[in-house]
């Protein structure tokens, strides 16, 4: 295949061909050129090559569990392993603890609240701080802050849960929750802000640490959106007499909002799939759709990782097979958010922030 | 901005509203430098206090000891990863910006590659831990060690560097390729002493940033890498490793006080880590930025 492309010296003289191969050293130039070519067509396909192994194994592992779980796994809310001192019960061929029944629901349902939760808190939060970085600070305040910004996207996740769970969970559960859960008023969509308010670990915990976790990739892809507004239609804008409020919400966000759509999503896939942060500040209940917006809950990715330890004990692999069957539901909906994602941001931005994952 | 002009009068409203929106601008940078400099400080008020030297040099003991299993670890699996992923990801990333063919409809090549390689850097972490357990711990009866978290690690990060890699290498500037190619270089040699070697401080950037995540990573560890009390060994595969993450995510809530300080210990040094991986890429892109020449 390397011989087909056309070297850019191809029509050169022979002189010219010489003086390369010369300095190429021991390669010659064809032999250097193909090298490149083939090591970096082999890495560029291992990628593609781990994604469908990954896949593969998900699929192959779940199966067991979808023949037994059926489609209710999707809607049932239990997570029960069954006796594991019983005789194994078959069900469609597939051997199984006597009395398994597990369903996703809840977990499925905590990854969306968890998540919206924290896009809610993220989006606002992740704009202003763009703004303020580019249009509002001088640049020598603005410059180390959006480094700072930036170095928030690098904290190992597994931190900032240790920081969820000692110091923040309890400092709302003590000082901010009982003020929400006390003044909402009684009607019936407020009420899901009432009732009891736990001891900082559950749902509107993790959702608001997601969000932090999330707010920098949401706000340096921002960042970068802003500063590739031109001046011109903001001065004009400024000329006809708008405020700066009015410049931001006709102008500069028009300008970028497909790339801040994507960032979003983007920043969505990441509290989706994040796992130890949420795992350490949910309160890891399962089979339980929190009550309220304060109750403890569990994701599809933080039982993943705090059940596959006793799921190990089924000597039947039927626990470990449901685990694959969560993984494989988490996976499409990431895969899902993310291609929808980066077919956005790739319209727009060329940013990459450095995002840790779990 | 109180001139007055037909198209947009200044009334009450439209003041209070600027005056809100700046205020709310400013809160909202506030709320993300309040609490990420409110955990920073968490974790260096709960560890400094306790700190001993000796938490680097003793492996951990009943209750307590140190950390240097799984400092060292760590730094085994970040040579790994760099290996690896540094491999791999810097060929593809070369791949992409150099070498894919474009296609006939004038597009960029190697769309379905590139694809699945920005698939795979959405990919939730302890799904590819769950696959690396099932599939090389279990399956290849490897068990718990380097080799499966390396290739689990190394898959997660390998799409970062391959990006990084391939936006490096499209700043730099047409002209030095047609440089190297008027002087006769043949793509090959021009793509190793010029093309490359003018990205070198992106694509080097990209590797740290990369390193950063993998030392930050926990999901994806626990059930390829296990965890021990003892010194890495020399073997890729049956020998478990400890490394830095385990301990923050399990040591925090143990009764015994000497043990959660092991776990604020090993935040610690995580941060410091993380945060000297990234203070030097940053440096690097200060530097190239200098550099580059007539571009931002």
């Amino acid at each position: 295949m390397g011989d087909e492309t056309v070297s850019p010296t191809a029509g050169a003289p022979p002189a010219r061909r010489a003086f390369a191969a010369r300095r190429a050293g021991l390669l010659t130039r064809g032999g250097e050129e193909s090298l490149w070519r083939w090591s970096a067509r082999v890495a560029s396909v291992i990628p593609l090559a781990g994604l469908a192994f990954v896949l593969a194994v998900l699929a192959v592992k779940a199966w067991p569990a979808i023949k037994v779980n059926g489609p209710g796994f999707l809607s049932r809310s239990s997570w029960v392993p069954g006796s594991t001192y019983a005789n194994p019960v078959v069900t469609n061929g597939v051997s199984h603890p006597a009395g398994a029944s597990y369903g996703a629901w809840p977990l499925i349902a905590g990854t969306l609240q968890t998540s919206v939760i924290a896009l809610i808190v993220a989006l606002p939060i992740s704009i202003g701080t763009a703004f303020a970085l580019t249009e509002r600070l001088p640049p020598w305040l603005a410059r180390p802050l959006s480094f700072f910004v930036e170095v928030l996207a690098g904290i190992p996740s597994v931190i900032i849960g240790l920081w969820g769970v000692l110091t923040l969970g309890p400092f709302l559960a003590a000082h901010v929750y009982p003020l929400i859960a006390n003044h909402v008023p009684d009607v019936p969509v407020l009420r899901y802000f009432r009732g009891p308010t736990g001891y900082g670990e559950g749902l509107l915990t993790s959702g608001l640490v997601l969000g932090l976790m999330i707010v920098p990739i949401i706000a340096s892809t921002t960042r970068d959106l802003f500063l590739q507004v031109p001046p011109l239609p903001k001065e004009g804008a400024e000329a006809l007499g708008m405020t700066e409020a009015e410049v931001a919400r006709r102008v500069t966000i028009p300008w970028v909002r497909s790339g801040i759509i994507g960032a979003t999503v983007l920043g969505l896939g990441r509290a989706l799939g994040e796992t130890i942060a949420v795992a350490m500040i949910s309160g890891s209940v399962l089979g339980v759709v929190s009550p309220n917006i304060f109750g403890t809950m569990t994701t599809v990715a933080a039982t993943i990782v705090s059940q596959l330890d006793s799921a190990a004990t089924d000597g039947t692999g039927f626990a470990i097979s449901t685990l694959a069957e969560a993984g494989l539901v988490l996976a499409v909906i990431s895969v899902v958010v993310n291609v929808v994602a980066r077919v956005i941001v790739n319209k727009s931005s060329r940013h990459v922030a450095p995002v840790g994952r779990g | 901005m109180a001139d007055v002009t037909a198209a947009y009068p200044p009334t009450r409203g439209r003041r209070v509203r600027e005056v809100v929106f700046r205020t709310l601008s400013a809160a909202a940078l506030l709320f993300v430098i309040g609490p990420s400099v409110w955990l920073i400080a968490d974790v260096v008020v709960r560890a400094v206090p306790h700190w001993r030297w000796d938490v680097l040099t003793t492996v951990p003991l009943g209750t307590g000891g140190g950390l240097e299993n799984a400092v060292l670890g760590t730094l085994v699996i970040m040579v790994g990863v760099l290996l690896i992923a540094g491999t791999v990801g810097v060929l593809s990333g070369i791949h992409f910006a150099e070498l894919a063919r474009p296609r006939r409809s004038g597009r960029a090549g190697g769309t379905v590659l590139r694809t699945a390689t920005e698939v795979l850097s959405g990919f939730p972490s302890i799904v590819l831990g769950y696959v690396g357990y099932v599939a090389l711990c279990v399956g290849l009866h490897w068990g718990f060690s380097l080799l499966p978290a390396l290739i689990v690690l190394s898959l997660m990060v390998t799409p970062y560097i391959a990006k990084s890699t391939e936006s490096a290498l499209r700043q730099v500037p047409t002209s030095y390729r047609e440089g190297a190619e008027a002087l006769g270089m043949s793509t090959g040699y021009a793509l190793r002493k010029v093309v490359i070697k003018s990205a070198l401080p992106g694509i080097v950037t990209g590797l740290l940033i990369a390193l950063a995540i993998a030392v930050g990573e926990t999901a994806p560890l626990i059930y390829t890498a296990g965890i021990t009390n003892t010194l890495p060994s020399a073997s890729l595969i049956h020998q478990p490793i400890a490394y830095l993450t385990y301990y923050v995510w399990t040591d925090y809530n143990q009764p015994i006080k000497s043990t959660q300080y092991l776990s604020f210990d090993a935040a610690l040094i995580l941060i410091v880590l993380v945060l000297v991986l990234l203070v030097v890429s940053r440096v690097l892109v200060n530097r190239t930025q200098r550099h580059a020449e007539g571009r931002r």
